[in-house]
């Protein structure tokens, strides 16, 4: 898998996949070195998210496959399962405190999507 | 009260007041507190909720009475010892000893041991078949003893004598009878007249009650046969549940020497301590103010009056209103204040209506101004207003009986819930008030009941208060001005209804359109779903093109129903129940082929379980090649349409109900609607197809066919209402196409037909007059919106099938072809199942 060092953020940037791979307003699955990550095309606002795919509430692999929004300003997803709504941009869980994910840093470059590890 | 740096304090008895007052003591504690919590309970299981046993014969599981589970005494220190009761206290040595062994010292002992069945001193209450209505131990036995039994009594008519002789009815039993002694039921809540009430009433159902019966003796070898009464008279059934009254659990304070009345209860002071002052006894173990407390409310009060001294606290138990609102058996009862007070004390003012079966009686002051108390029987939606109009001494208005005759022209009685005063208690369990409810409401935002549950426990106990928290919220919002209205979310500030006119009117087709047009901000969880339904009850293209996927809720995102673990579940399409064994070869090498779990659905279809993201559209393939069509499980649409075999086949069957639900299930399949459809046909009145439990129900008669609508199983179910009877086919259709379009256009989201009628102004009445009179003037309109979308159906999984553009979003993941490794499954009946969520 192709990846680049970017030694001053201290980030592997992994290619996961080609732009229109990922619907727009919406999000696709990647599986870079062994982990599943979920990556959304908010063309809305002109952005793109990366998060662990499973959600922490019942450990499904499912967030990549969930709805979009945002709360006021906060861009979010809604994991399909229950509905458990997790912010883009800090990972926490908006309408469950006990819950949060990882965010990962995305870079898009010459139609390929790339996402920081 | 002194407290030092580690407090031991240890709880007998696990029951719902023990648990209470651990819940308590954990959250009054404050810092620098530490306790040693150990709790001993007899019984096996941590503490339940006792107070909806019966439910335990509904069908509730010994974990969904549950207060909390072992887990929640582990997270929070307590020591648990389960099946293992305190035998002896040492006072002097502040020790407790419990019968396996355990030796444990306390600073402070809390007596929470709660009562036990009172069984009266009949010759015969040893034999076989005779049992006590207390733990769900008990109500194993009764079930496993209801078995083999025809005719069954109840010794006592009081409110749990009552639920355990419907326990028996609804296990099954041929006779249900309640004996009781006093000449009324329920002799300390209701009177003469109210027990004359809910005796028609409860004998409606089946019970058969005996009154003035005095038992003299329960007859028969080994096991009961009978019971022989004072007056002679002599019953026969072959099993007894006693429910006779409580008897306080006093043993253990006995042994240790505590003061406790020679008919039951450990003697409590007004800070509930016994002659010990280390020692409290709470709940129906404890005697305070000369009297046992058989309620849950007080007992929760105890409970909070103890936590709150052992933190350091002042509080008193004080004397505690019995008011009680219950549902018996379908029939509310209710009492409040001083139920029984005759002329000339008060003016008392009666209302009867026994075609209804209503009885209402309030007790008014003789200088008219405040209310005294009261009995409602057969309808008790007035208890709270009533109960709190009494507590807090509300001056009444001059005409007091429109308090529970309601206003005969003019305004409501009473100024309603926002008139009582900041101190009027709601929430009687949690002792949660009015002033604090409008606090968190108007202060903190907490708009919704699960808000107000989470932040001050409002609603969480017996929920009876629920209906004026709901009342005090929306009275708030008034007062602040706030207009409530239903709107959809935070990006669009229209009701559903409203949305869909603006949509219709503008032609919009996509979701991003309609957010543009009529919305602000990226959209939500709420609203995507909500919009893609209008688009596709308008306009009925296929949900996946243009930018409609990414709007779709879980199911119909991938057309197939997500279930644990991630992967989907397959329903084809097998109208009105009827499908032919070259089909159902078919099915069955497609599971096969795609290891799939298969099983019959509720409506006569076949459910395809397990299936990878991926593998959706090769299955579908298979499935359409063999002139299957998509099912619609997975959307809020027509679902199916059941049918009984009707007379083709039937000896009954007047009518042939198979033919008509294949022609209606094909005329409406893939409508998308605010809720899920669902149908039925039967072929006659014996009606198989459990055609009055649907959105829309068909059943044959000799002269045509006669039409039900807003029905629904579910939690709440319903029966649907006769909306035309004995029309012809094409009527029927008609009636059905004007009813399904009214419905689509002006249902709030995710509401159902039945939860639509209820809501509805008029109600069924209203609703004949716009769909069979049409009054407003809109059935061609409506007749004509369903035709169209009719016309454009196609099956939207031949369209995935044939499309690669909508094929290829069906992949786990986007970057490689392999499948999730993250799915496992477990075997069960030679089959797969999902792995067990943690």
């Amino acid at each position: 898998m192709e990846t680049i060092t970017d030694t001053i953020n201290a980030v592997t940037w992994h290619m996961a996949c080609n732009v229109d791979d990922i619907p727009e307003d919406g999000g696709g699955c990647a599986f870079i070195g062994g982990r599943q990550i979920a990556i959304y095309n908010f063309t809305r606002r002109g952005e793109w998210y990366a998060t662990d795919n499973q959600c922490p509430h019942r450990q499904q692999m499912a967030l990549s496959r969930g709805m979009i929004g945002s709360q006021a300003e906060e861009p979010k997803v809604a994991c399909p399962f229950h509905k458990k709504t997790f912010s883009l941009q800090t990972g926490q869980c908006l309408n469950d405190d006990e819950y949060r994910i990882n965010t990962f840093p995305v870079m898009v470059k010459e139609n390929r999507v790339y996402i920081g590890l | 009260m002194k407290t030092i740096s580690n407090t031991r304090i240890v709880v007998v008895g696990n029951g719902m007041v023990g648990y209470k007052f651990c819940e308590k003591l954990l959250s009054r504690k404050k810092d620098g507190q530490d306790f040693t919590i150990t709790v001993f309970g007899e019984e096996p299981r941590a503490a339940y909720d006792r107070v909806h046993l019966s439910e335990f014969f509904a069908g509730k599981t010994a974990d969904d009475l549950s207060m909390a589970g072992a887990e929640w005494y582990a997270e929070n220190g307590i020591r648990l010892f389960l099946s293992d009761p305190v035998v002896d206290i040492d006072r002097d040595e502040k020790l407790v000893r419990s019968h396996h062994g355990h030796i444990v010292y306390y600073d402070y002992l809390v007596m929470a041991t709660g009562s036990g069945a009172f069984v009266p001193s009949i010759p015969g209450v040893e034999k076989d078949g005779v049992f006590v209505y207390r733990t769900i131990e008990d109500l194993e036995l009764i079930q496993a003893y209801a078995r083999k039994a025809r005719r069954g009594a109840v010794l006592g008519g009081g409110l749990l004598g009552l639920e355990a002789a419907k326990a028996l009815l609804d296990l099954g039993l041929e006779e249900a009878h309640v004996v009781e002694f006093a000449p009324r039921l329920m002799p300390r809540q209701i009177d003469d007249a109210g027990s004359r009430m809910l005796q028609s009433q409860l004998e409606s159902l089946g019970l058969q009650i005996h009154l003035n019966k005095s038992t003299q003796e329960i007859k028969g070898d080994d096991r009961i046969e009978g019971m022989q009464f004072a007056d002679n008279s002599f019953l026969d059934v072959d099993m007894l549940v006693i429910s006779a009254g409580i008897r306080p659990r006093d043993e253990v304070a006995k042994i240790a020497g505590l003061e406790t009345h020679p008919r039951g209860g450990i003697v409590v002071n007004n800070q509930l301590q016994t002659s010990d002052p280390s020692i409290f006894a709470i709940g129906e173990c404890a005697l305070a103010h000369h009297m046992i407390y058989g309620l849950i409310a007080p007992g929760y009060e105890m409970a909070d009056v103890v936590a709150t001294m052992l933190t350091g606290g002042e509080k008193e138990f004080l004397p505690y209103d019995m008011s009680t609102k219950l549902k018996l058996i379908g029939t509310d009862v209710a009492s409040f204040g001083d139920p029984f007070v005759e002329e000339p004390a008060c003016r008392t003012i009666r209302y009867e209506n026994k075609a209804k079966g209503i009885y209402k009686r309030i007790n008014v002051s003789t200088d008219g101004k405040t209310l005294l108390g009261g009995i409602l029987v057969g309808e008790a939606e007035q208890y709270n207003m009533l109960l709190q109009t009494c507590k807090n001494k509300t001056i009444l208005p001059p005409d007091s009986e429109d308090l529970i005759l309601g206003s005969r022209g003019g305004e409501e009685a009473g100024a309603g819930v926002m008139s009582l005063p900041d101190d009027a208690l709601i929430c009687s369990c949690e002792a949660v008030t009015k002033g604090m409810i409008c606090h968190e409401v108007g202060e903190n935002g907490h708009h919704t009941v699960y808000a107000l549950k989470k932040c001050c426990k409002a609603g969480t106990g017996c929920g009876g208060c629920i209906p004026m928290v709901k009342d005090l919220i929306a009275g708030v919002m008034k007062e602040k001005g706030v207009y409530v209205r239903n709107v959809v979310c935070e990006h669009f500030d229209y009701s559903r209804q409203e949305l869909l006119d603006l949509v219709k009117m503008n032609g919009l087709r996509t979701y991003g359109a309609v957010l543009d047009h009529h919305g602000k901000g990226d959209g939500c969880e709420v609203c995507k779903p909500l919009v893609s339904s209008i688009l596709a009850s308008l306009w009925n293209e296929n949900i996946l093109e243009k930018d409609r996927a990414v709007a779709q809720d879980s199911n119909d995102r991938y057309l197939a129903n997500i279930q644990k673990g991630g992967t989907y579940s397959v329903v084809p399409r097998i109208p009105g129940g009827e499908i032919t064994p070259e089909k159902l070869i078919v099915i069955g090498q497609v599971a096969q082929k795609y290891n799939l779990y298969t099983k019959i659905t509720g409506g006569q279809r076949i459910d395809l379980f397990g299936a990878h993201l991926g593998d959706l559209p090769d299955i579908w393939e298979e499935l359409i090649d063999a002139g299957f069509e998509s099912g619609h499980a997975y959307g809020k649409s027509l679902r199916t349409v059941k049918s009984c075999v009707g007379s083709t086949w039937c000896r009954f069957g007047v009518q042939d109900s198979v033919s008509f639900a294949i022609e209606v299930e094909d005329r409406y399949k893939g409508l998308r609607s605010p809720h899920k459809l669902k149908s039925a046909v039967s072929g006659c009145v014996r009606e198989c197809a459990e055609a009055q439990s649907k959105d829309f129900g068909i059943i044959a008669t000799d002269k045509g066919w006669n039409l039900f609508v807003c029905g629904n199983g579910g939690a709440k179910p319903q029966h649907a209402q006769l909306l035309a009877g004995d029309v012809d086919k094409e009527t029927c259709i008609r009636l059905i196409d004007r009813f399904l379009m009214f419905y689509i256009k002006t249902a709030d989201p995710l509401t159902r037909t039945a939860t639509w009628l209820n809501k509805m102004e008029g109600g069924m009445n209203y609703l004949k007059a716009v769909v069979v009179d049409d009054v407003l003037g809109i059935a061609q309109e409506l007749e004509r919106d369903m035709q169209n979308l009719i016309d454009v159906y196609k099956c939207e999984w031949r369209e995935v099938v044939e499309s690669p553009e909508l094929r290829k979003r069906f992949t786990h993941f986007v970057n490689t072809p392999i499948k999730d490794p993250s799915i496992t499954f477990a075997e069960m009946r030679d089959q797969k199942r999902a792995t067990e969520w943690v």
